[in-house]
């Protein structure tokens, strides 16, 4: 099939302008008659659900979590970048596309990133009119910050809350709509399938979480905000319910999934210290501006941090990267830190972290100064765990933090499916193959707030004459009695593991051979592993208790079968990338000096699969050609 | 470390409850209470019993689906800190740990630990925003907004929604929710507009909700993982009989 990714024609400046100009419209009056489904609630999916809802349509609004405030957007702590230019340091709508194209090593579309740079600008401004509450400056004007791979400060914040503030300035927005009745809610329920009729999206089935009972929900549209699926590796920075079932459920039903492997591990998590873990904390980014990142020169060294004398500590990040040395880009750092615990270098009870040593800075700056920055972080660290990193350097190692790849869309969002339009994390589309920080949560509120609304409404306005879709159609009973029967296919196993062992040693798997660094034959050994361990899980796992009640283990068996399929996908795409770029670090591809080394010759292209049918098939690739018409491929270079 | 558990068992809204007895070896004090309860559920899985259903998400204090009372106390025994950041370490070997859901009127259980909070979000949904469709902001620095009241306002706005106020207040009451966002909309210029009809409805639907009354004990702010302050309360006050005597006077 032929990707077609709709860019409008003309400069890039104005092929946003021109694709508003030109877009169709949808009268007011017949915005009612229009159903819409979202399907999330975080920055993404709440944005769209209220715009949409202020604009007159019908929306409904569905999430796992029991109220849409508990989306996973609410956890990011950095900030949320936008051109504003406040701090007067030459940046520009130009230069935020720049950075943010280079920062994904040019695997992304250049059309796209310059439309998130330049709808930077409003999201600021409606995210203060509804009151959330950045980081001000003593006049009373708003402050910004640094983050990673960039020489600006663009960066608003809302202490180390920013993802929440966000959140809940959408959330209250969403909450506006259910009360003039534009938007009902539906919380706690759980997407299983979509409704695809006369190839076009037409509805979902969901299951309430409380009571069990299988829904049918039709719609004009359906739109999927559901985040992004890196709770896969099972130790992640992600929430505990966060999956991938809905848009693989939607792949299966038609829609591309692109570049399914490039995942973020981010360096600066809490390590793993038992088998008993269930997640790994995040601290923030903002700590290595002050921090500095260290593992004993000797291998195996047992001694205390504190009485390892100076010259035999090894500041790697400083050595291989001067220029940037403990702000190096996030896939760097963790690759690096990978090296040394690999060599042996590794720190802690189990081995697996580096240190993160702020004695220098608190020697300079004061323990006052430091603890004013940081403070709300070092008390996180002490109540995780138990250690107080004024006096001892904190121990941090890489962890699974964000999805680059997601659902294939096109310049409307919206994915091979007509009708179905993906936001946010679950879509693949701006950060190309690294994400640069504080620009997830700005996609993600861009998508829901300023594009999709219009996009929406350009499909929306041949579908006036439709009328109501109904839930009684064929389609529905059929994907309605699959689901059921999928349901009570995994309660009838009743095997002797339970889903977490199944999780734990997938999240193993893909950790091992499709992380950090990944090879041909390491991949080509996963995909059969997780085979082997998807059929025993179908032999073997025990899901207690029945379907029609809550059922908090079956919930996890559903979301865990998927991700045995989405694991083998992730595999195919990284064998069939035999290149490097961004987080996608195949060692067969690296410079001299252990670098990553991109091959635009053969792989300027975005690797949309196709579900070939059943899982017996090799997956379908199909590629979309990167054009750069505006700025040439540069190799990135931090040293 | 070995604990007992003393955990409350709830098949459905409609269903009594009741206490039961389980035993847990082997519980590392570096665990996190919610990993605790994982290791009791595997346990339970292994032995074919049904685990214990509790809510849980983010697992790193921000999201606000985790809590149950834990020896009579919302989110357990450390002050200002959720279920889920809680760790073992804070119990000792061959304790007994008692742990029931937030019980409150406006909260009925579901199951097992889990309450419907719902309530909470029909508090917002009556006045709890800035009346702002998108794309009628104006520019974000048209609108200064002073450094202190800008903290104050982010201090309000801190509230994770999570309820341990109503389960720790022995009248059940909504006051320190309710008043956190109604001071953080209240303080801010962006929308002096609705600060009225924002406060008189916020405030009658806490009521209707089935929530009590504010009796002034001040336990919410201690048991408040982001320590939200009780001046807020008072805030809310002031807003409610500023609201109705300028409604009264028109
Ligand atoms: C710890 C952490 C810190 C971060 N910090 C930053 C930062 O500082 N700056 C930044 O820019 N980005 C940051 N990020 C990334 C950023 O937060 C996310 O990419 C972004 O918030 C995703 O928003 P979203 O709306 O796409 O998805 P989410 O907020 O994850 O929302 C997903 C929604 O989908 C629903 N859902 C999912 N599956 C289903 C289903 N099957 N059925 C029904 N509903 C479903 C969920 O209930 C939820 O409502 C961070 C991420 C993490 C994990």
């Amino acid at each position: 099939m032929k990707l077609d990714a709709k860019i409008p024609q003309g400069p890039l400046e104005e092929k946003w302008l021109n694709y508003k100009k030109t877009a169709r419209l949808v009268n007011p009056a017949n915005r009612k008659k229009l159903d819409v489904i979202v399907v999330g609630t975080g920055l993404a999916g709440s944005s769209v659900a209220a715009s949409l809802g202020e604009m007159g349509y019908n929306v409904k609004s569905f999430c796992f979590q029991d109220t849409p405030r508990r989306a996973h957007s609410v956890a990011a702590q950095g900030g949320v970048n936008a051109a504003k230019n406040y701090k007067n340091d030459g940046d520009s709508v130009y230069r935020m596309f720049v950075d943010t194209l280079k920062g994904g090593d040019f695997r992304a579309r250049e059309a796209n990133v310059y439309r998130l740079a330049e709808c930077s600008l409003n999201l600021i401004d409606q995210a203060v009119a509804q009151g959330v509450p950045f980081g001000r400056e003593y006049g009373g004007y708003l402050n910004n910050r640094s983050f990673g791979g960039v020489q600006v400060s663009r960066t608003f914040y809302a202490r180390g809350q920013t993802g929440q503030q966000l959140l809940l300035g959408t959330y209250q927005a969403l909450m506006r709509q259910v009360d003039k009745k534009t938007v009902a809610l539906y919380s706690s329920h759980e997407m299983l399938d979509l409704v695809v009729i006369d190839e076009r999206a037409r509805g979902i089935i969901v299951r309430n979480l409380e009571t069990g009972e299988i829904e049918k929900h039709a719609a004009h549209a359906v739109v999927l905000a559901t985040g992004g699926f890196g709770k896969i590796y099972y130790l992640s920075t992600l929430a505990m319910g966060c999956n991938g079932s809905a848009i693989w459920r939607a792949h299966k039903k038609g829609a591309f999934f692109a570049s399914p492997s490039w995942t973020q591990i981010h360096p600066t998590s809490l390590p793993q210290s038992g088998d008993y873990q269930s997640k790994l904390t995040l601290m923030s980014e903002s700590l290595r501006n002050d921090g500095r990142i260290w593992v004993p020169k000797k291998a195996e060294d047992t001694r205390e941090a504190n009485t390892i004398p100076e010259e035999e500590r090894d500041y790697y990040l400083e050595r291989r990267y001067p220029a940037f040395g403990n702000l190096a880009p996030r896939d760097i750092s963790s690759r690096a830190a990978k090296e040394r615990i690999d060599a042996g270098h590794g720190v802690g009870p189990l081995k697996n972290a580096v240190y993160l040593d702020f004695s220098k800075a608190i020697k300079e700056q004061g323990q006052a100064k430091i603890a004013e920055k940081y403070g709300n972080l070092f008390r996180m660290y002490e109540k995780i765990t138990g250690t107080n990193a004024y006096k001892e350097p904190m121990k941090i190692s890489p962890a699974a933090h964000f999805s680059m790849g997601g659902l294939w869309v096109d310049y409307e969002l919206m994915t091979t499916i007509p009708g179905l339009f993906a936001l946010g994390e679950a879509n693949f589309a701006d950060h190309g193959a690294n994400r640069l920080g504080a620009n997830s949560l700005l996609q993600a509120s861009v998508d829901g707030y300023f594009i999709a609304p219009y996009t929406i409404a350009n499909y929306l306005a041949d579908q006036i004459r439709t009328g109501k879709i109904s839930t009684d159609h064929p389609e529905f009973e059929k994907a309605v009695k699959e689901n059921k029967e999928k349901i009570n296919n995994l309660l009838r196993i009743k095997g002797s593991r339970s889903v977490d062992y199944y999780h734990k040693k997938l999240g193993k798997l893909l950790y091992d051979y499709c992380g950090l660094t990944r090879t041909a034959e390491g991949l080509t050994y996963a995909i059969e592993e997780i085979k082997k361990l998807r059929e025993e899980f179908y032999k073997n796992v025990y899901v207690p208790g029945e379907n029609d009640t809550m059922n908090a283990e079956l919930e996890k068996a559903g979301r865990v079968a998927d991700y045995l399929e989405i694991g083998v996908l992730m595999c195919y795409d990284a064998l069939t990338r035999n290149e490097s770029c961004g987080a996608h670090f195949r060692e067969e591809f690296q410079t001299e000096e252990g670098e990553a080394q991109r091959n635009d010759v053969d792989f300027q292209y975005i690797s949309a699969w196709e579900w070939p049918g059943s899982l017996e098939q090799e997956p379908i690739l199909n590629k979309e050609e990167l054009k750069f018409e505006f700025v040439q491929p540069t190799i990135r270079s931090y040293k | 470390m070995k604990l007992h558990l003393k955990i409350w068992r709830q098949k459905n809204r409609k269903a009594q409850g009741k206490l039961v007895n389980y035993t847990l070896e082997n519980v590392n004090p570096h665990m996190s209470f919610l990993e605790m309860l994982d290791t009791l559920n595997e346990q339970l899985i292994q032995n074919k019993e049904e685990p214990v259903e509790f809510d849980h998400d983010c697992r790193e204090g921000i999201c606000g689906q985790c809590g149950v009372v834990i020896n009579g106390n919302a989110h357990g025994p450390l002050e200002n800190t959720t279920t889920c950041q809680l760790h073992m370490r804070e119990f000792k070997d061959g304790e007994t740990v008692l742990i029931e859901p937030f019980r409150a009127k406006g909260f009925p259980v579901k199951k097992d630990l889990k309450v419907d909070r719902s309530a909470f979000d029909r508090i917002i949904s009556a006045g709890g925003y800035v009346s702002v469709n998108t794309g009628q902001a104006p520019e974000a620095n048209s609108i200064p907004v002073s450094h202190a009241i800008a903290e104050a306002a982010f201090d309000s706005a801190a509230c994770i929604g999570c309820g341990a106020c109503v389960a720790t207040c022995k009248n059940g009451s909504a006051a320190l929710f309710t008043s956190a966002k109604i001071t953080q909309l209240a303080i801010l210029p962006q929308s002096q507009e609705e600060r009225k009809e924002r406060a008189l409805n916020m405030i009658a639907q806490m009521d209707k909700e089935g929530f009590g009354h504010c009796s002034n004990t001040e336990a919410c702010e201690v048991e408040c993982p982001q320590g939200i302050s009780v001046l807020n309360i008072a805030r809310m006050n002031y807003e409610y009989n500023r609201a109705s005597f300028l409604k009264f006077k028109k």
